[in-house]
């Protein structure tokens, strides 16, 4: 067991939570924070890579987790937007609720 | 003496030796704990005695501010008569906050409510661990030391929030969004303020952005970034956003004594209220330690004569010099509305800080310009942030104009 | 890490869960701190532990449904979660059982060096596109999120991180 292979277990262990938090919940806050803690798993393995990787660039890994970290602020940004939107119109953030657009 | 003998002298190696002859006390495989302990204790030690005195600074000058004497009673156990100027008072204080009851209302979130204290006191000292107090006193050599002071002082945030929440009480909830507004705006000019130097530097470690602060122009003309046209604003605005990040006078509206209660603190008492006080201070002081670190030198001497001096020495003084400062705006300026509040930062402090950033791009940009082309570059880069700094005052401003007050007849 | 994020996704109460992705998301940056990567810890910190998590928090508290009771909320349906788990113990299975099969070549010694000023002329030269379409993202997320959160013409200046 290379330091490698404990680190790709617990990214995939936490992508495997966030995936479970974001199918169960109703919630669309906690829907959009396991979506987070995927974003973050996927994270950890660029990390993982850039420093027990094969062949370590100086800091490739590194540049690739900064960009997908002020993505994933953007995107939290817009999408806590969304959600007080949504609950301004429907006073409910249940995702079972906003289906007014179903045929 | 030469320029080395200074900076070698026992004075300035004396906290040093010190350390390393405690270590070497310990058996071997112990001395990089104890190497780290030490420095630990020290940094706590000295800002400890540090906040409680700045505690009693603030209260005398204050009242000397407001034409009162301030305490000025407490003296030695025991002794009748000797009241040391009330000098022992912060112990009194720490005595009656230690015996007090500690009230946590039923209703609260026990384990939220007794880890906020915790986590701010821990966080405000983290922040300590970057900044270069001497020459060769740094706790941690760190490369991104800059991005370390500003993450550990983004927990505090958290904090605030957790006290506000877990008292489960409305008036300290609204009271911590409040105050997160304030602290969440206020760290935009504040970081923004602070990207000049990094620019001018090209650095993030402390202790090199120290080192670039060296040298005398005639011996007495410090090289210190507060003396450039870049630097002089962007020390304004961190002025201005430390006072407001660490919820001091003017910007104190969290927890205003004289209309809320304490506002997330309403709920806290005890120990715990002193915790966030202490919390406080420790905030201030890092960030004035930080202003000083960034624009006013560090521990570089003033006058090129004066090196003789620790350099640790230096930086406490300016450090008690940035705290005297600060009490002394507390003791002079009115309280802002929250709205002007809001809008100072987004609509006048962060513009002129992105316009800084521009100005110190123009610096590096210019920076084999000699001669009489020096002038030049001083009128440009000082037009560059006087000019918009006069235009949007006026405009932000306009229609405003001091109170005129009518009485009946 | 793990623990916090699956009791995160467990509890019921809604500002426990966002207090302890909090904590999560600082023990991936304890990760990060671990595997070298100082900048990206501190980048992490700073974004995740600053910026994201009040904007998590006062979106939970804007978002609530009664102003007086707790900020729990109910359940997802039986099916839904029943679901969602046998979806997620599958993936879950078969990624560990792909890492644990996988070989891969002999991992570097030492950590590669990285300065911050390595990273930042990185950042300009190699990656200088990448670089100013994320500063061009993000305005856009700025200006999209205020213009969608806001109520009246007068924009809350908060809601932006």
């Amino acid at each position: 067991m290379t330091p490698l292979h404990l680190c790709l277990l617990i990214s995939s262990g936490l992508f495997c939570i966030g995936l479970t938090g974001a199918l169960a919940r109703s919630n669309t806050i906690l829907v959009l924070l396991g979506i987070e803690l995927m974003l973050n798993a996927a994270n950890l393995n660029f990390i993982a890579f850039w420093r027990f990787g094969p062949a370590p660039s100086p800091a490739n890994g590194m540049i690739f987790v900064l960009f997908a970290i002020a993505v994933a602020a953007a995107e939290a940004a817009v999408g806590l937007a969304l959600i007080i939107a949504v609950y301004r119109h429907q006073k409910n953030i249940r995702l079972q609720e906003a289906n007014t657009l179903r045929g | 003496m030469s320029a080395a003998a200074l900076t070698d002298s026992f004075l300035e190696r004396a906290p040093l030796a010190l350390r390393d002859w405690v270590v070497n006390f310990l058996p071997a495989p112990l001395q990089w704990l104890g190497h780290h302990l030490i420095t630990i204790i020290a940094v706590l030690a000295v800002f400890g005695t540090f906040f409680a005195f700045t505690t009693i600074a603030e209260r005398k000058l204050l009242a000397r501010l407001q034409n009162r004497l301030g305490p000025n009673r407490s003296g030695l156990p025991w002794i009748k008569g000797l009241t040391l100027f009330g000098l022992s008072q912060p112990f009194a204080d720490a005595i009656k906050t230690l015996t007090k009851e500690d009230i946590v209302p039923a209703a609260a979130d026990k384990c939220l409510h007794f880890l906020a204290p915790v986590i701010v006191v821990a966080f405000s000292l983290m922040t300590f661990a970057v900044l270069p107090f001497g020459r060769h006193l740094i706790p941690v050599e760190l490369d991104a030391a800059l991005l370390y002071f500003f993450a550990a002082g983004a927990a505090t945030e958290l904090a605030i929030f957790m006290a506000g929440w877990s008292s489960r009480n409305k008036y300290s909830l609204l009271a911590a969004m409040r105050a997160l507004a304030q602290l969440i705006s206020y760290e935009l000019p504040l970081i923004l303020s602070v990207v000049p130097i990094v620019l001018v530097t090209s650095t993030l470690s402390t202790q090199n952005i120290v080192l670039a602060q060296g040298g005398w122009t005639f011996g007495f003309l410090p090289h210190w970034f507060v003396f450039t046209p870049w630097g002089f604003p962007a020390f304004i605005i961190f002025l201005v956003a430390a006072l407001a990040e660490s919820n001091r006078s003017p910007f104190d509206l969290p927890e205003a004594e004289s209309e809320l209660i304490a506002g997330h603190l309403t709920e806290y008492s005890g120990f715990k209220y002193a915790l966030f006080f202490m919390a406080e201070y420790f905030g201030l002081t890092a960030l004035s330690g930080l202003g000083v670190t960034l624009f006013l030198g560090g521990w570089q001497a003033p006058i090129a004569a004066l090196q003789f001096i620790p350099s640790y020495a230096w930086f406490m003084l300016k450090l008690i010099g940035m705290l005297v400062f600060f009490i002394w705006i507390r003791g002079t300026l009115l309280r802002l509305r929250i709205d002007q509040l809001t809008r100072l930062a987004w609509q006048f402090l962060v513009p002129l800080a992105l316009l800084n950033v521009g100005n110190a791009a123009f610096w590096i940009l210019t920076a084999s310009w000699s001669g009489p082309l020096q002038l030049i570059r001083w009128a440009i880069s000082l037009a560059i942030i006087v000019i918009p700094f006069i235009l949007l005052g006026r405009t932000l401003t306009a229609g405003y104009a001091p109170r005129t007050y009518r009485y009946a007849p | 890490m793990l623990g916090s994020a699956a009791a995160a996704m467990l509890l019921r109460n809604l500002i426990h869960s966002a207090l302890l992705l909090i904590l999560s998301w600082a023990s991936v940056a304890a990760f990060y701190l671990w595997a070298g990567a100082e900048f990206a810890a501190f980048a992490q910190i700073l974004v995740y532990v600053g910026a994201i998590s009040m904007v998590v928090l006062f979106a939970v508290l804007l978002t609530r449904q009664n102003q007086v009771a707790d900020v729990v909320i109910e359940p997802a349906s039986r099916k839904r979660a029943t679901t969602a788990l046998t979806v997620g113990a599958c993936l879950a299975g078969i990624l560990s059982a792909a890492v644990v099969a996988s070989r891969f070549p002999a991992a570097a010694v030492t950590a590669p060096a990285t300065t911050v000023k390595l990273i930042g002329l990185e950042l300009m030269e190699r990656h200088g596109a990448a670089l100013l379409i994320i500063g061009v993202i993000l305005t856009v997320a700025l200006i999209g999120a205020t213009l969608l959160a806001a109520t009246e013409a007068k924009r809350n200046p908060e809601d932006a991180p």
